[in-house]
């Protein structure tokens, strides 16, 4: 049996029908077409599926999309309007903190949640806030740089 | 003066990956889709003695079901050994026996429980050591009937899929002239990439039969051309895509999945099919790093010179050694480490066992020897009394040393960059107890790396000038992350005297890109690079002649300056790249020449085969690249617990056409070269592999980052584009010995297996003490 859900994804309502055993992964890419998000374990191991719900970043591969009724769901989609780029995602191209790229959308979500409840992080700060997100690529350092670069510039919301 | 090439442009896929906009293979749908799943072996080793799909069949939304009679032909990149799904036996748990394509995954999945195979278990080999051994089971009894290339040597009726020896130089003779000999054993364990894309691959087959494939795959061309033996189709009539890929080191350099979903989708009346592997069949499905034994015997004078080396490595193969064969050789030619040693015996040999499959993970071989050789060499400076980095600097390859296989080297960087690691790691300065508990050690090590790659391998580029003087740059060399988008739209920049804005790269479609033979073996901006130069020049050459004639002026004349061809003589002679992009018009408005298109193709020059016997040959690879990297460690003597503090590292690139990108790709070598030092080893119990997954397989988060100093020196390799060398793969080989010789300077303990866990730390110390 399907569930109707509604809730506010990248500043927009839906209503979608579920079945109660689908994860909010699979309705992201499968329903709503936002592949933004990956699946790099999906076991909430590797991060890569991270989105922002109710400001706190989640693995969506470990929640079900039943859960998020009612709620709102900030995605990497919703961070970005055509080339205008979020100061974060501008500060990741900058500072070369991505290379394969299949774990950065998941590091710019819980690097923003981060931000948003954080303004002025320390690199421990940061290196905790990350501690779940998998980057195979980098040697990290600059992913940090990156985010304190933000924080530095105060342009974190 | 170079305006582009040197730069530390930036990434040119930074936006798309930011966004999230970046199509990986598992991103893309497409209309009637279908997914697939695969039947596995629970065995290591045994006889299929009936395999029953009408169950599954049945079973409603199951659309195909396959098995290994249905994909007969035998494949392989160096040594045909292999099927895309199992006939008659099987040899690794996980091993494919059948696939399904159905409405849904879970229809898939269920289905494959419903498929019931009949097997009778065979006696197995767990071990390279085992296999060798003359009553060992035989994994591949018809290894004398597979084909494979001039360069691997099967031994027909063994476990030996390849041996490689080198024999230069009096060996016994060295040894007899030693002062002393110091001789050690060392492992290195299973490893996985753990790119953190699993593999994906869809397949359409349309109504004539032409097959598309989407796959995120280092190889594209090499992956048709072996598809195209196991389907007896001709190479126009399978077109391989590869979207974004998302992350490689090698795992993604052979044929897998497309295979299992090709006779699928040529099953399906034209519907594509789908398959994405979980991390666990990434675990136990794709290619692992090969698990090796060695045994290093080094022979040195009182006064610290190097006179004999030998040297045997096993390799733990798998149960298919297709590609593995080659990663034996590379260990066979580089076999001492960056040496110049005038005696040398070796013996790589590469063993199939039952386990899962091996195959080229970064450093092809250059990790796992380079572990037991830089270790081996610290054992013996300490025990001749020599400062370990002295003693490097000592035997190290310079100009006009010889290798292994007696091929005399110029233009060696290696010392430059020794001389650079130690200065940055301080290398006299130590603070050896930091409390009780706590003591500190720095160790160091250094590498070499060739492709390793058949001698006469091509590459091709066509650029395309546009109508409006921007251009279009086809490559089939693929961006797994390192940035070969960027650095390869640098250089023809360069060339063709434009911004990068106003280049695009586009990769990775066998029916619309150029020949590439794969993006391996760190090879791309050498080969790759060298086919854009000739295909830029190419260009221009077309350009400047429609100038010449348009001006009246002579080619040799006019240049290309700032997207411009202009008189060297007369400035107002000036005509745009745009203006000639189409040809050229006449007063008369007659037309000329018609649309630019540049085209470069490039081979490493003068690469030759060595000699089967001893290994010797003046060129048996395209160039060298030299590294060191230099660790300081604190090791907790209670818990054993290692902790990296700081990396050192220099690399000669030769020109490094990116800084910013090098020092990208070093970072993240050094902390994958971390991981597999300190965390990483696949656990397998008779074939099977118990840790699939990163919870019970760590690799390192971003706490486990050292401290990093980079250093670039650059000592052209005069045939590279500029003088650039490959540097991707050198960036992880001396982590772990570093570390590893790190370790030991700080509690006195030699750990000869990775990873260096904090059990094994801990056990070395309680031994020392008794």
């Amino acid at each position: 049996m399907k569930h109707k859900i509604s809730f506010t994804i990248n500043g927009e309502v839906k209503e979608v029908e579920v079945e109660p055993n689908k994860t909010l992964l699979k309705m992201l890419r499968e329903d709503l077409d936002l592949i933004g998000a990956k699946e790099g374990c999906g076991a909430g191991e590797c991060g890569a599926c991270t989105v922002i719900v109710e400001n706190k970043p989640v693995n969506s591969c470990l929640m079900l999309a039943v859960e998020v009724d009612g709620k709102e769901i900030l995605t990497i989609e919703g961070l970005s309007v055509g080339i205008n780029l979020d100061p974060l995602q501008e500060s990741f191209i900058k500072h070369n903190a991505l290379q394969c790229g299949y774990c950065t959308p998941g590091m710019v979500m819980s690097a923003k949640a981060l931000l948003n409840r954080n303004h002025h992080p320390t690199e421990e700060d940061v290196k905790e806030a990350l501690a779940g997100n998998l980057c195979r690529c980098t040697g990290y350092q600059r992913i940090v740089d990156a985010v304190l670069d933000i924080a530095k510039k105060g342009v974190g919301k | 003066m170079l305006k582009y090439v040197g730069q530390s442009e930036t990434r040119v896929d930074g936006v798309r990956k930011v966004t999230g906009y970046e199509r990986y293979t598992d991103d893309l749908k497409l209309s009637g889709m279908l997914y697939a799943r695969i039947k596995k072996s629970p065995y290591p080793h045994a006889r299929i003695l009936k395999i029953d799909t009408s169950k599954a069949k049945k079973l409603p939304g199951v659309k195909v079901v396959i098995t290994g009679k249905d994909v007969p032909n035998r494949v392989g990149l160096y040594l045909e050994d292999k099927t895309f799904l199992a006939i008659d036996k099987v040899r690794f748990i996980g091993e494919p026996v059948a696939a399904i394509a159905a409405e849904s995954g879970e229809i898939a999945e269920e289905a494959a429980s419903l498929i019931e195979v009949d097997y009778k278990e065979l006696p197995a080999v767990f071990s390279p050591l085992e296999g060798i051994k003359p009553d060992a089971p035989l994994i591949h009894e018809d290894l004398g009937n597979y084909k494979h290339a001039s360069i691997i040597l099967p031994q027909s009726g063994t476990n030996i899929s390849n041996h490689y020896k080198i024999r230069k130089g009096d060996v016994e003779e060295g040894f007899k002239e030693a002062d002393f000999v110091y001789e050690n054993e060392f492992y290195v364990p299973h490893i996985q990439h753990s790119a953190i894309e699993n593999h994906c691959a869809i397949a359409q087959v349309d109504p004539e039969g032409k097959i598309t494939v989407w796959a995120g795959c280092q190889s594209p061309y090499a992956v048709r051309r072996t598809l195209a033996i196991a389907f007896n189709m001709p190479l126009n009539k399978i077109r391989v895509i590869s979207p974004a890929i998302g992350g490689g080191f090698g795992s993604k350099a052979g044929t897998t999945l497309e295979g299992i979903v090709i006779p699928l989708a040529q099953r399906a009346n034209y519907r594509p099919v789908k398959l994405s592997f979980s991390r666990e069949d990434v675990f136990t499905n794709t290619f692992i790093r090969q698990a090796m034994y060695a045994k290093i015997k080094t022979g040195v004078t009182k006064d610290g010179r190097i006179i004999a080396e030998e040297n045997t490595f096993y390799w733990d193969g798998g149960a298919y050694t297709e590609y593995g064969v080659n990663i034996a050789r590379a260990g066979g030619y580089a076999s001492t480490g960056p040496y110049d040693i005038p005696n040398v015996k070796a013996d790589s040999i590469c063993v199939y066992t039952n386990h899962p499959v091996g195959g080229p993970y970064r450093g092809f071989g250059m990790s796992e020897i380079h572990f037991a050789i830089e270790q081996n060499l610290d054992i013996v400076a300490h025990n001749i009394g020599m400062d370990p980095a002295e003693f490097r600097r000592k035997n190290a390859l310079k100009d006009g040393g010889a290798t292994v296989t007696g091929q005399v080297l110029e233009n060696v960087g290696l010392v430059q960059c020794l001389d650079k690691v130690v200065k940055d790691i301080e290398w006299d300065k130590r603070v050896k107890k930091v409390s009780e508990t706590r003591y500190r050690g720095k160790g160091i090590a250094c590498m070499y790396k060739a492709p390793s790659m058949p001698n006469n391998v091509g590459s091709s580029a066509i650029v395309k000038i546009n109508e409006d003087g921007t251009v279009n740059l086809l490559v089939t060399a693929m961006d797994l992350g390192q940035g070969s988008d960027t650095a390869l739209t640098q250089i023809a920049a360069e060339v063709l005297t434009i911004p990068i804005s106003q280049i695009n790269i586009i990769t990775g479609d066998t029916d619309c890109t150029p020949y590439e033979w794969q993006t391996v073996a760190s090879r791309t901006i050498y080969c790759c690079g060298n086919s854009i130069i000739r295909a830029a020049e190419d260009a221009k050459k077309q350009l400047l002649r429609l100038a010449s004639l348009k001006f009246g002026i002579p080619e040799e004349d006019l240049e290309l300056k700032d997207g411009h061809i202009i008189s060297k003589i007369y400035s107002d002679k000036k005509v745009k790249i745009a203006d000639l992009a189409m040809g050229l018009t006449m007063p008369d408005g007659s037309g000329v020449h018609g649309p630019i298109i540049g085209r470069g193709a490039f081979i490493p020059p003068n690469v030759k085969d060595t000699d089967k016997e001893t290994g010797q040959g003046d060129k048996p690879v395209a160039f060298w690249t030299f590294g060191v990297q230099a660790a300081e460690v604190e090791v907790d003597i209670e818990t054993g617990e290692v902790k990296v503090l700081k990396v050192a590292a220099a690399y000669d690139a030769g020109k490094a056409i990116n800084p910013e990108l090098v020092c990208t790709q070093i970072e993240g070598g050094i902390v994958q070269g971390l991981g597999s030092a300190l965390l990483e080893e696949m656990k397998i119990k008779e074939g099977k592999v118990l840790n699939p997954s990163f919870v019970d397989y760590k690799i390192p988060i971003i706490g486990d980052a050292p401290e990093m100093k980079i250093s670039i020196v650059e000592v052209p390799e005069p045939t590279g584009p500029w003088g650039a060398r490959g540097i991707a793969e050198p960036c992880m080989v001396p982590t772990a010995p570093a570390i590893a010789n790190a370790v030991f300077d700080a509690i006195g303990c030699r750990i000869n297996s990775l990873p260096i866990t904090a059990e094994k730390v801990l056990k070395a110390i309680m031994e020392k003490k008794r």
